[in-house]
C-alpha cells in the first residue's frame, strides 16, 4: 500500500512520517500531482497560518489536485480547517470540499486550546476499536463549525467539529501524531480504508 | 474538557538526563530516550528536554537526539537550551521537536520572540522565564538563574505574550528544588494576566502540590523533574490523585 504526505510549506510534516513509520508503513513526501494521485491513501497534513497555506497549494496547483482525489484522503490539523470553505484567518477562501466555516475562538477560555480534549459522539470509521470519549491532543486558535459533515465533536469555548467526513475526505483537528495510543488508532483506521 | 498537563522534564547533558538540585550539582538519572518511551507509556502528557550544555559543538548531539525522540514518542515534546537563532530552531523542528523554549536569547533580543512566532508560528515558541523574589519583587533572570536581569517577571510576560510567545514556563528560582511547592501567587497572577497558557515549574514534591498549582495557581500544567526521575511520585498515581481531586486529568481507560 502507497501511502503518500502531501509536502508543502506547512510547517513539519516529519512527526507525521515518524507516526505512520511506528505503524510499520513507510509514507512518501510528496508535492508531484502523478505521484499524489496515484496514491493508495493521502495525508494532507498541516501547521501553520491558512492563507500563506492556501496560496502555496494555488501555486503549486495542487489545491486542484487535492479536490479531485478520489481514495481516501485524510486532513490533519490545519489540513482540516484548509479542506472547508473559508477561514476566518486572514479571511483565507479554502479548498471548500467541506461546506463549513473556520472561526476563531472567543478569548473566553485561553487561545491557543493547547492539550488534550475528548472526542464526543464519534460516527466515523476513523474512530473504530477506541476507548469511549478518548483524549487526543489538540494545538489551533481557529475551529470548524458544526455541520453535516462532523463526525465528531469537541467541547472549548463552544462544540466544534473535531472530525469531518464527505465521500473519500476525512478530517481530525487534533494531531493524531501526536496524541499516544489513541492517535495511533486513528491512524491504523484511516490506513485501513 | 481540555485537560491539565502534566509534564517530565529531562535536563540533558552529553545526550545523558540529569537534574541538578537547585541548579547545582548534577546526579544522573537514565538515558533520555529510555525515559521519555516510560514516561509517554505512563500517561505523561509532554515532555520538555531542557539541554544544559548547549555548547555549539553540542548542537549536533541535540538534533540528533531530538530525532530519535521524534521516531519513539506518540506525545508532544519540547526543547530548549542555548537556542538564539532562527537556524537553530529550524534544525530542532525539522528534526521532529513539536516546540521550543527560548530564555536568555529572549531577554537579551526580545525580537527573536517575534521572528520566531513569524517564521514558525505562535504554537511552538514557548518563552521559558526563571524568576526569583528580590528586595520585595519578582525579577527576571537567566543563566539558570543565576544572574538577575533588569525586567520585572510581570511586564515581561505580558511583553512576551505580545511579542508572539504561545505559551509561558515559569520556574520560580526560590521555590525550584525546595519540594514545597509551586509559586502559586505569582503563576495565578501571570496566568490570569495572559490569554496563552501557563507551565508552572519549581517546587514539586507531593501530589496535593499539582492539586494547589492548577486550583490556586491556575496553571493550565505542571512541569517537574526529579521527584519523577526518582520515583518518589508515578505519573500514574499523580493522575489518579488528581481525579480524585476534581482537577480534570487524561486517563487512559
Amino acid at each position: 500500500m502507497s501511502v503518500v504526505i502531501v509536502n508543502y510549506n506547512a510547517g513539519n510534516v516529519q512527526s507525521v512520517t515518524y507516526a505512520l513509520q511506528r505503524l510499520g508503513v513507510e509514507p512518501i513526501l510528496s508535492a508531484d500531482p502523478d505521484i499524489i494521485r496515484s496514491a493508495d491513501k493521502v495525508i494532507f497534513p498541516g501547521v501553520g497560518e491558512a492563507s500563506t497555506a492556501m496560496n502555496f497549494l494555488r501555486k503549486q496547483g495542487l489545491d486542484q489536485v487535492i479536490e479531485s482525489l478520489k481514495q481516501p484522503v485524510f486532513g490533519v490539523c490545519l489540513g482540516l480547517q484548509l479542506m472547508c470553505k473559508h477561514s476566518e484567518e486572514n479571511d483565507a477562501d479554502c479548498l471548500g470540499i467541506f461546506d463549513v466555516q473556520v472561526r476563531k475562538f472567543e478569548p473566553k477560555l485561553k487561545v491557543p486550546q493547547m492539550g488534550w480534549n475528548n472526542l464526543e459522539n464519534m460516527n466515523s470509521p476513523l474512530f473504530a476499536d477506541l476507548p469511549e470519549e478518548p483524549y487526543v491532543y489538540y494545538v489551533h486558535s481557529y475551529y470548524a463549525e458544526l455541520s453535516e459533515y462532523t463526525v465528531a465533536e469537541t467541547e472549548y469555548v463552544n462544540r466544534f467539529s473535531a472530525a469531518l467526513q464527505k465521500d473519500n475526505f476525512y478530517a481530525l483537528q487534533a494531531h493524531p501524531e501526536k496524541s499516544g495510543k489513541v492517535g495511533e488508532q486513528i491512524l491504523s483506521n484511516f490506513l485501513k480504508l | 474538557m481540555l485537560t491539565k498537563r502534566i509534564i517530565p522534564c529531562l535536563d540533558i547533558k552529553d545526550g545523558r538526563t540529569v537534574k541538578g538540585v537547585n541548579f547545582v550539582g548534577l546526579r544522573d538519572a537514565g538515558d533520555p530516550v529510555e525515559l521519555a518511551a516510560t514516561y509517554a507509556a505512563e500517561g505523561a502528557d509532554e515532555l520538555v528536554f531542557l539541554d544544559i550544555t548547549a555548547t555549539v559543538e553540542k548542537r549536533k548531539t541535540l538534533v540528533e537526539l531530538v530525532r530519535r525522540v521524534a521516531a519513539e514518542i506518540n506525545i508532544p515534546f519540547t526543547v530548549g537550551g542555548g537556542i538564539s537563532s532562527i537556524e537553530d530552531v529550524s534544525a530542532l523542528l525539522n528534526a521532529g521537536a513539536d516546540k521550543i523554549s527560548i530564555n536568555s536569547s529572549a531577554v537579551k533580543r526580545p525580537d527573536l520572540i517575534n521572528e520566531l512566532a513569524l517564521e514558525f508560528g505562535s504554537q511552538c515558541v514557548v518563552v521559558a522565564i526563571d524568576t526569583r523574589f528580590v528586595e520585595g519583587e519578582h525579577i527576571v533572570h537567566v543563566r539558570g538563574g543565576r544572574t538577575p536581569t533588569e525586567l520585572r517577571t510581570i511586564p515581561w510576560v505580558k511583553e512576551v505574550e505580545q511579542r508572539g510567545a504561545g505559551e509561558i514556563l515559569l520556574t520560580s528560582m526560590d521555590h525550584d528544588g525546595t519540594k514545597a511547592g509551586f509559586a502559586n501567587e505569582l503563576t495565578s497572577e501571570i496566568s490570569k494576566a495572559l490569554s496563552i497558557p501557563v507551565i508552572a515549574s519549581g517546587g514539586a514534591g507531593q501530589m496535593n502540590h499539582f492539586v494547589d498549582t492548577f486550583t490556586d495557581g491556575n496553571a493550565d500544567a505542571a512541569l517537574a523533574a526529579s521527584i519523577f526521575h526518582f520515583k518518589e511520585i508515578s505519573v500514574p498515581d499523580l493522575k489518579s490523585f488528581l481525579k480524585e481531586n476534581n482537577i480534570p486529568v487524561r486517563v487512559e481507560k
